[in-house]
């Protein structure tokens, strides 16, 4: 699944904030928890009964898993519709639920967007399908994004440990050797923009998506929920403070090429190396294989750089699952297509088709792990990307507004990245922002 | 890659015609002006400011790069776009199979798109043309109570940008049931204030009283007589609007994206688009070469029409600027 692109116009952000709106406002009504259950009989009946269900995603491995569904239960029709990719999906998916009609049976949601319709009563708590003894199906991770305030509103998809990809050809002829923390990835960066003023460690032109990820592996967690309402937010932890020191001295040298993450440049400096690192999700060699040809064999995976060395730590970057909406009229028949998308099954087609799992089994499967990925010359990168999966530092959530917080990302630590100043002081904005937004749609905001 | 649809707006309202005074069919009375205006032309011959000249050719060129970009990255494979510099082609000429790769992608989906840009240019800008001029026309030419708080409507609906009416029509469409249907884009497409008063202000001007009169005496009925007398003379202004709504619609990206969830109603501005985001899906096939030919493919017939419609719109300016 797709992960933080910055593509987004500004019209769509700013209908996004005006949408959501009306869609917290649902807050308040009461939830009807327990009384749309099903039990194993009833969604073993709804796939044998003509069934015509409607699913909203844009992850390309939705396709064949559709198809496969269909061979299996011949009598449910799935309409699978591509509404948009990331915040425009979600656009619509909040329009469709003001508007009370038009969502779809199920959707597929990233974590981070999760708590936004989860929390705003859009979403079906899977615990009443019986979710909850699936929970062992799934990493650590990836199972504590889809379960908040104790339900389950989604079955995990893919995931996406961070990990370190790097051009070892470029390292090779600077001799530069693979940095193991991020003193030593600065440093790198040093090394490699003087010897080449073209080539940079990476590039980085503010995201909230990795800010967040980075902030995730410095052991910060700046958003906290208690209940449905109350919200903190504290974008000043050590945590925070850790990253944005590695980072503003990456900033402040020009060391971060100016290139937006997704734009064509961006392919084009991963194909000519002149981009030299990736910190990010476990599902980017399918993008890389795809995106930047030109780059095949010279590409390598180690774990993400630590700020203790031999401490290895990592974060989730992206990746999300699918949940049920509670407009559905074929709930149980909804779910049943979640129980094979997101099951062993389904996995295994997401997998074959250039997704990283979310699924122990698939994680732990030997043929997985032997996988040797000729683009990356040979290596096998699923070891390392499992590692990368087992060390994410737990405890991680997001907030009930992380898509409009997102959005304002670029007028807040985006003002910093701009002017090559401090980062603290753009968290700083960042969080006023998002504090005072959150107490206009009526939650609860702490901050420190 | 969506085109928008303001700077070319702009730019048409900068170069409207003047109503005409008289129709273009009917002689000047007065032999002056012509002479004035050749005087005047005389003059601006001398007057060659090298200063305006660069100018305007740093504009053309501003205007037409990207034009040029679109035409020579089209030519490109995936893997050359990366690897050739861009304004200039590379040593692979890909362009027909790009074009090829376009047409046939996902079932030929591009084709279907087309055919739904059409639909809803047609039905849509037809649409909004017709009823624009019918209603300028009426509205300037007959006298009724509640004119002026009909054109304070009007006024007030052109400083009214569509993106911003459209959260409000997808909330009524829903609940109405027609979103998701070809209907949610041509319905609010059918509406165009800034057409109505262009052919208000133009018919004000370009049809006299006096010839409606006159076919009134002679017996035609109303609708007879707009069909058959106004209309011809309200030509050029009637061209101008269907140039804007054609643009208008052609380039729509906001209502569609919106209303429609959909691919197979989708119109080529947000299919495009969708195929510009699959790049940014983990797995997803980076088909940047064919968004591009596409895009290409999809600014041909806007030229096109420009161009055809544009030897209509030249009549009005010409009748205009005798006087």
């Amino acid at each position: 699944m797709k992960n933080n692109h910055r593509f987004r116009r500004v019209a769509t952000a700013a209908l996004a904030a005006s949408l959501l709106v009306g869609g917290l406002a649902a807050c308040s009504s009461p939830g009807n928890a327990g009384a749309e259950g099903a039990t194993a009989d009833d969604i073993a009946t709804a796939l044998q009964t003509e069934t015509t269900l409607t699913v909203w995603g844009w992850a390309p491995q939705l396709e064949p898993i559709v198809e496969a569904f269909e061979a299996k239960y011949p009598k449910v029709h799935v309409n699978l519709e591509n509404v948009g990719t990331g915040n425009t999906h979600y656009t619509k998916l909040q329009n469709a639920v003001k508007a009370g009609t038009g969502a779809p049976d199920v959707a597929q949601i990233e974590y981070n967007a999760l708590p936004q319709f989860a929390l705003s009563d859009a979403l079906v708590d899977l615990k009443d399908f019986g979710a909850e003894e699936l929970k062992d199906n799934y990493t650590e991770s990836t199972w504590g994004s889809v379960s908040l305030n104790g339900g389950v509103y989604a079955l995990p998809q893919d995931s996406g440990p961070m990990a370190m990809f790097y051009r070892a050809d470029v390292f090779e002829k600077h001799g530069i050797s693979v940095p193991a923390t991020w003193d030593e990835y600065v440093a790198a960066g040093k090394k490699l923009h003087a010897a080449d003023p073209n080539a940079y460690i990476t590039s980085d032109t503010g995201d909230a998506g990795f800010a967040t990820s980075m902030i995730w592996q410095a052991g910060g967690k700046p958003y906290t929920l208690d209940g449905n309402t109350n919200v903190s937010v504290d974008l000043q932890d050590e945590g925070a403070k850790k990253w944005t020191g590695t980072w503003n001295q990456l900033l402040k040298d020009d060391l971060l090429a100016p290139v937006t993450s997704w734009s064509d440049e961006w392919y084009k400096g991963l194909s000519d190396g002149s981009i030299a690192t990736l910190i990010i999700g476990a599902w980017m060699p399918a993008s890389l294989e795809s995106g930047a040809e030109a780059g095949s064999g010279k590409w390598r995976v180690a774990p993400m750089p630590t700020y203790e060395e031999g401490k290895a730590a990592a974060a989730e970057n992206g990746g999300g699952g699918d949940a049920v909406l509670k407009q559905s009229k074929n709930k149980a028949a909804a779910y049943g297509f979640l129980q094979f998308a997101n099951g062993p099954e389904g996995s295994k087609i997401h997998a074959a088709n250039g997704g990283f799992p979310s699924t122990t089994a698939d994680l732990q499967s030997e043929s997985f792990l032997n996988a040797e990925s000729a683009y990356f010359g040979g290596q096998k990168i699923n070891e390392v990307l499992v590692q990368a999966s087992k060390d994410v530092v737990p405890g991680w959530s997001y907030l009930p507004f992380q898509a409009y917080a997102n959005s304002i990302f670029s007028d807040t630590v985006g003002q910093a990245y701009g002017s090559k100043g401090d980062l603290n002081g753009g968290l700083q904005a960042w969080q006023d922002a998002t504090a005072k937004y959150g107490q206009q749609q009526g939650f609860t905001v702490s901050t420190k | 890659m969506s085109v928008h649809l303001s700077p070319a707006q702009a730019e048409a309202a900068a170069t409207l015609p003047a109503p005409s005074p008289s129709p273009a069919s009917k002689p000047p009375k007065f032999p002056a002006p012509k002479f004035s205006a050749r005087r005047r032309g005389g003059v601006t011959r001398k007057r060659t400011s090298i200063l305006l000249t660069v100018l305007m050719g740093v504009m053309a060129v501003y205007a037409l790069l990207p034009l040029f970009w679109l035409i020579v990255n089209s030519t490109k494979t995936q893997s050359s776009l990366f690897s050739s510099f861009g304004l200039w082609f590379s040593s692979d000429f890909a362009l027909w199979d790009n074009i090829t790769g376009t047409l046939t992608y996902n079932d030929g989906e591009f084709l279907r798109w087309l055919a739904n840009t059409v639909l809803y240019v047609v039905a849509g800008a037809g649409g909004a043309t017709f009823l624009a001029t019918l209603a300028g026309y009426g509205l300037a030419k007959f006298d009724f109570p509640g004119k002026r708080g009909v054109f304070a409507v009007v006024l007030g609906a052109v400083a009214v940008p569509g993106t911003a009416l459209a959260v409000p029509t997808f909330l009524m469409f829903s609940q109405m049931g027609l979103t998701n249907t070809p209907w949610s884009v041509i319905i609010p497409s059918l509406i165009s204030p800034f057409g109505l008063y262009l052919v208000w202000i133009y018919a004000l001007e370009a049809v006299p009283t006096e010839v409606l009169e006159a076919a009134r005496v002679d017996g035609a009925g109303e609708f007879r007589t707009f069909f058959t007398i106004s209309l011809r003379m309200l030509a050029p202004g009637f061209i101008t609007v269907l140039l804007f709504t054609v643009v208008a619609t052609w380039n729509n990206y906001f209502l569609p994206l919106i209303m429609l969830s959909q691919s197979t109603w989708y119109p080529l501005t947000v299919g495009l688009n969708s195929w510009n985001a699959q790049a940014t899906t983990a797995g997803g096939e980076a088909i940047y070469n064919l968004v591009i030919t596409g895009s290409l493919l999809t600014i041909v017939p806007i030229v096109g029409a420009f161009l055809f419609l544009q030897r209509f719109w030249q009549s009005g300016l010409s009748a205009g600027s005798v006087k």
